[in-house]
């Protein structure tokens, strides 16, 4: 299907079935009825689809490698296929000069037509140098293939928002690109890896409605990351009861109880991972027992340690009820001391004083006897 | 007024270990008002929703006020009553209540949460008429003003001011200054009218008003007489017995008449029975109805013997039953229910020190600075 | 009277005491007249206990309207206010009886009393109570932060933010500026699953508590909280059977605090200031004709 046939017959072995699955699961995770399908389907088939060129930097390709590793391989193949990929550093069987030749080829023949996914942080600090390609610092290679694409999908944390090594004292200055690519719009599918139906669901939203999808203050598809892993989380329940692991492998961790208290930043972090999940086969980190660490959530995922508990910013109604009264009002030990100091001391230089003065009667105002 | 007694600054260094002691307490003051006035009153005080108010209230504003009344107290006997021979105690009592009631308006504001606000009592669509507060806040900062310019002839003898135009008007602050005092000291027992419910029925009743009024004057005489006392044997002077002998007597007209009020509000409102069946109030009630009963009978039996000492413990009694009195009606038989406890933290308790002490800074420079105590010579 | 020594300054005195008190008795007596508002046309609500699940749909709807911070319990995690705070207009209460026989919700919330004390305690008026809708309402621009209403108030409604350095005085103003404002109607009303609280004008409320009590006199407590009590109430409360409005922490008053309180405060100015300034005045006339002689 590609163009220059480096990813030969990858859409082959799925069948029809398989296929018209996958897009209603994509239809599902944004939110489109199943009505959708068809019309998702038609632009999947369609010749003319965009090309996509995927760029790599500083990143771990953990996002490409999870995508090409998904339990269903037929999901792979939908995504590398629908696309029509015409540049993948790690896909892609042509290498050096000839690469790059492509690349180039391809953004000015394509120009303001195709989209550019962007996996990894780009370094920023020393002019940039810190990641090149073929002698080419990153950020020019992104400024050039960037400022031709129609729209930019940033995928993973790394390309959303810095990345791991964006964390202080981050020595190449890793930044995001939405930090660099002031005026284009930029798509970000956080996540550490992301989750590949909302990978598919980003690009064929593009593909389909011609359009960005509404984001929300993050960049991110609103779809996918409109509301808290809290809100949706199977462990909801121990939570609002209080009933909390403390430790891994305690026995409320045994009894699968919330993990907030082993750091769990669902409270803070947007995106579907509890309803869309893993694998097809339903995991994902809360579900078999790790906190979620708050990948996709700017400053929460990496920036905060594991063990670090958020705050809940919403008013959330406990189980409990106060009764009618209650014992309230604090009483210190320091300031009961001091208070009857203070008045031992009054008392006391009372007494003082009033030993001093004299007990005689003939002592007067006219000064007939001097004080004792 | 007052010419025929002749007043003088005492001498001495006004830095003494004294003075240092209490400065101590004002530093450490201002420490803990830094933290209040940057954190807020909950990180200094045990102050909570159901007790509002604390010791800055009961004890610096109510109480502080009360031993202020000397002034007040003094000047009804020389002015109403006509007794001039009590002129030689007025500059050092003066002196007494306007550092008291400096410092109690110094409370205030360290105790309003919202004290930049203050300047709405000089709006009068803000005045609400109905409010015992207004009136004593009003009555206060009017009464404070008064002491301060009816002390300039103190300052006008040192630094040489014209006395006659100074004259007139503290003449008229003086008649305030006997006015004022009636309304806000009565009124500050008025406070609690509407605490109906919440004060025990012992302390709530229609008269707190006439209580609060009748008590001050009763503390009024005995920080003087205390306050005399002390000051001679500070500054090594002639004490002024006779004097103090005399107001004794009145303190205890007042003394008995209080109790007996007390008793026979009680007994005509139905309540007496609440004077045994309160538990640990019935308790507090009885302590203050002996701390006022105690000295009166005392210095009934021994008015033809008193002498300085004497005078000196009984005053202090006085003082501490108003005191535990007034603590009663604003702290300790006053109870919002719902189970809320209240006692003073170290830091508000060091703050309530810090201002005492400062009044007693303010004193020792005053006092030897300006003429305040009657001359050796007469 | 010959014999004693005149004092001229001592009659200056009197006569300029005498002055004095004669202005101040001209002043005006009272600003603050009492309320003769439509009572009727109030805004009020009614809080049916029977009707309450304790879902706290209210307390939550309360604190997203009015953007309150959530008043985090011991473990540091849930909105578990114990009591009224700075942060917390409404919260809902569980009464239990001793034996656990017989337990009832109780939301609370100001009472909104139609002769408010915190109004009449407040000396600059930042507490107010609208003449038109009977809504008692803080005005920040006016408060001094005297706590006075708090002291005053028999219901414990006015609350301090004891931990800011620019404290509130927080209290329940039936959404006066928020959701009343939009929708008409108060949040926790609004979003109550049950109707167990219900918004709507002071005297249609009345008549339907009323109606509930008489028509089931199985279910509730035979009596209305806040017809009477504490001088009349916007809000009222049906308790169910057997279990006293005392069981919920209610306070007895037959009166509102402030009657009292402004009735012998004005009493003093009204009844025994004036014959205070009589006696004085005749004294002067008499020193007057005295000298005359």
């Amino acid at each position: 299907m590609s163009r220059y046939g480096y990813l030969p017959g990858l859409s082959e072995g799925i069948s029809r079935r398989e296929f018209i699955k996958l897009l209603t699961i994509a239809a599902a995770t944004m939110g489109l009825p199943v009505g959708f399908v068809k019309k998702l389907e038609a632009a999947v088939k369609s010749p003319m689809r965009p090309p996509v060129i995927w760029l790599h930097f500083q990143e771990c390709t953990g996002c490409t490698e999870s995508l090409l590793r998904a339990s269903n391989p037929a999901l792979a193949k939908l995504i590398l296929d629908i696309i029509s990929l015409d540049y993948h550093e790690t896909l892609m069987a042509a290498a050096g000069k000839q690469a790059e030749d492509v690349l180039y080829h391809m953004i000015n023949k394509y120009e303001g037509k195709f989209i550019c996914v962007v996996e990894g942080s780009i370094p920023t600090k020393d002019n940039g140098i810190y990641c090149q390609i073929g002698g080419k610092k990153a950020i020019d290679i992104l400024n050039d293939v960037g400022n031709k694409a129609s729209a930019i999908v940033a995928i993973g944390y790394c390309a959303s928002f810095g990345g791991v090594q964006s964390v202080d004292p981050n020595p190449t200055g890793a930044s995001g690109v939405l930090q660099v690519m002031k005026d284009k719009p930029v798509i970000n599918v956080p996540g550490c890896p992301p989750n590949p139906y909302n990978i598919l669901a980003t690009l064929l939203y593009v593909l389909t409605f011609k359009k960005i999808p509404e984001l929300d203050k993050y960049n991110r598809p609103k779809f996918a990351y409109g509301r808290r892993i809290h809100d949706h989380c199977p462990r909801r329940a121990h939570f609002d009861a209080g009933r909390f692991a403390k430790e891994f492998g305690d026995e409320g961790h045994r009894q699968g109880w919330c993990l907030y208290q082993l750091g769990c930043k669902g409270p803070v972090t947007y995106a579907n991972c509890p309803t869309t999940q893993f694998n097809d086969v339903g995991v994902w980190p809360i579900g078999i027992g790790h906190p979620c660490i708050g990948c996709t959530q700017p400053k929460v995922g990496f920036f905060l340690p594991v063990k670090f508990k958020v705050k809940p910013q919403e008013a959330v109604p406990p189980e409990q009820f106060p009764p009618i009264t209650v014992k309230q009002g604090k009483v210190t030990v320091a300031g009961v001391a001091a208070a009857s100091a203070a008045v031992g001391a009054a008392l006391g230089a009372a007494g003082v004083i009033a030993t001093r003065l004299p007990d005689k009667r003939e002592v007067d105002h006219e000064g007939k006897t001097k004080e004792s | 007024m007052l010419q025929e007694t002749k007043f003088e600054v005492m001498r001495g260094r006004i830095v003494t270990k004294t003075f240092l002691f209490f400065a101590f307490f004002v530093i450490l003051m201002v420490i803990f008002l830094t933290i209040r006035f940057t954190e807020g009153l909950g990180a200094v005080t045990n102050l909570s929703n159901g007790y509002p108010w604390g010791i800055w209230i009961a004890y610096d504003v109510v109480v502080g006020s009360a031993l202020g009344c000397g002034g007040y107290a003094l000047a009804i006997l020389i002015y109403i009553l006509n007794k001039r021979e009590f002129s030689p105690l007025i500059r050092s009592a003066l002196l007494t209540s306007a550092l008291g009631y400096t410092m109690a308006g110094f409370s205030v504001i360290i105790d309003l949460g919202r004290y930049w606000n203050t300047y709405g009592f000089f709006i009068p669509a803000r005045w609400n008429t109905s409010s015992v507060l207004f009136e004593v806040a009003v009555c206060i900062m009017a009464y404070t003003l008064i002491l301060w310019v009816e002390l300039t002839p103190v300052i006008a003898d040192k630094t040489g001011w014209d006395k006659k135009k100074i004259e007139k008007i503290v003449m008229v602050a003086a008649v305030l200054g006997l006015i004022l005092p009636t309304l806000h000291q009565s009124s500050l027992g008025s406070i609690h009218l509407i605490s109906l419910g919440k004060l025990h029925p012992l302390w709530h009743s229609g008269f707190l008003p006439l209580y609060f009024l009748s008590s001050v004057i009763l503390m009024g005489y005995a920080v003087t007489a205390a306050e005399s006392l002390i000051s001679s044997y500070y500054f090594k002077r002639p004490y002024e017995t006779h004097l103090l002998k005399r107001l004794s007597i009145y303190m205890v007209y007042i003394g008995i008449g209080w109790v007996i009020m007390r008793f026979l509000e009680l007994l005509l409102w139905g309540k007496i029975k609440l004077v045994f069946t309160s538990g640990f109030l019935s308790i507090m009630f009885w302590i203050e109805i002996l701390l006022f009963v105690f000295p009166s009978v005392m210095l009934w039996q021994k008015r033809h013997e008193l002498t300085p000492r004497k005078i000196f413990v009984y005053s202090i009694i006085y003082l501490f039953a108003g005191a535990l009195y007034r603590f009663n009606v604003y702290l300790i038989a006053w109870n919002p229910g719902n189970n809320w406890v209240y006692f003073p933290s170290f830091m508000e308790t060091m703050i309530t020190i810090g201002i005492v002490s400062f009044e007693f800074v303010i004193y020792l420079v005053f006092v030897k600075t300006f003429p305040v105590f009657p001359a050796k010579e007469v | 009277m010959k014999g004693k020594p005149k004092n001229p300054e001592r009659r200056k005195f009197l006569k300029k005491g005498a002055a004095i008190a004669v202005g101040a008795a001209l002043l005006p007596k009272s600003l603050n007249a009492s309320y003769k508002g439509p009572i009727d046309e109030w805004y009020a609500m009614l809080y049916d206990a029977t009707k309450c699940i304790g879902c706290k749909s209210c307390t939550v709807a309360c604190k997203r309207v009015n953007h309150l911070p959530p008043e985090l319990g011991r473990d540091g995690i849930h909105d578990m206010a114990i009591d009224l705070s700075a942060r917390t207009k409404t919260i809902i209460k569980l009464y239990k009886s001793k034996d656990g026989s017989k337990s009832s919700f109780v939301k609370r919330q100001c009472m909104h009393c139609v002769h408010p004390a915190c109004v009449s305690a407040c000396p600059v008026s930042a507490m107010q109570k609208d003449k038109k809708t009977g809504i008692v309402f803080w005005d920040r621009n006016r408060c001094i932060g005297c706590r006075y209403c708090m002291v005053s108030c028999p219901f414990e409604i006015p609350k301090f933010e004891w931990d800011k350095a620019i404290p509130h005085i927080v209290k329940c103003d039936m959404c006066k500026d928020t959701y009343l404002k939009e929708k008409g109607t108060t949040a926790c009303a609004d979003v109550c699953p049950t109707g167990a609280i219900i918004f709507g004008k002071r005297y249609e409320l009345l008549y339907e508590a009323k109606k509930r009590v008489k028509k089931y006199p199985q279910r509730y407590y035979p009596r209305v909280y806040g017809e009477k009590d504490a001088g009349g109430t916007s809000v009222f409360y049906l308790a169910p059977k057997g279990i006293s409005f005392q069981d919920l922490g209610f306070p007895k008053l037959k009166e509102s605090p402030a009657r009292i309180s402004e009735t012998i405060q004005h009493g003093i100015y009204e009844i025994v200031v004036p014959p205070f300034l009589t006696v004085g005045a005749l004294y002067l006339v008499l020193k007057r004709s005295e000298k005359e002689e």
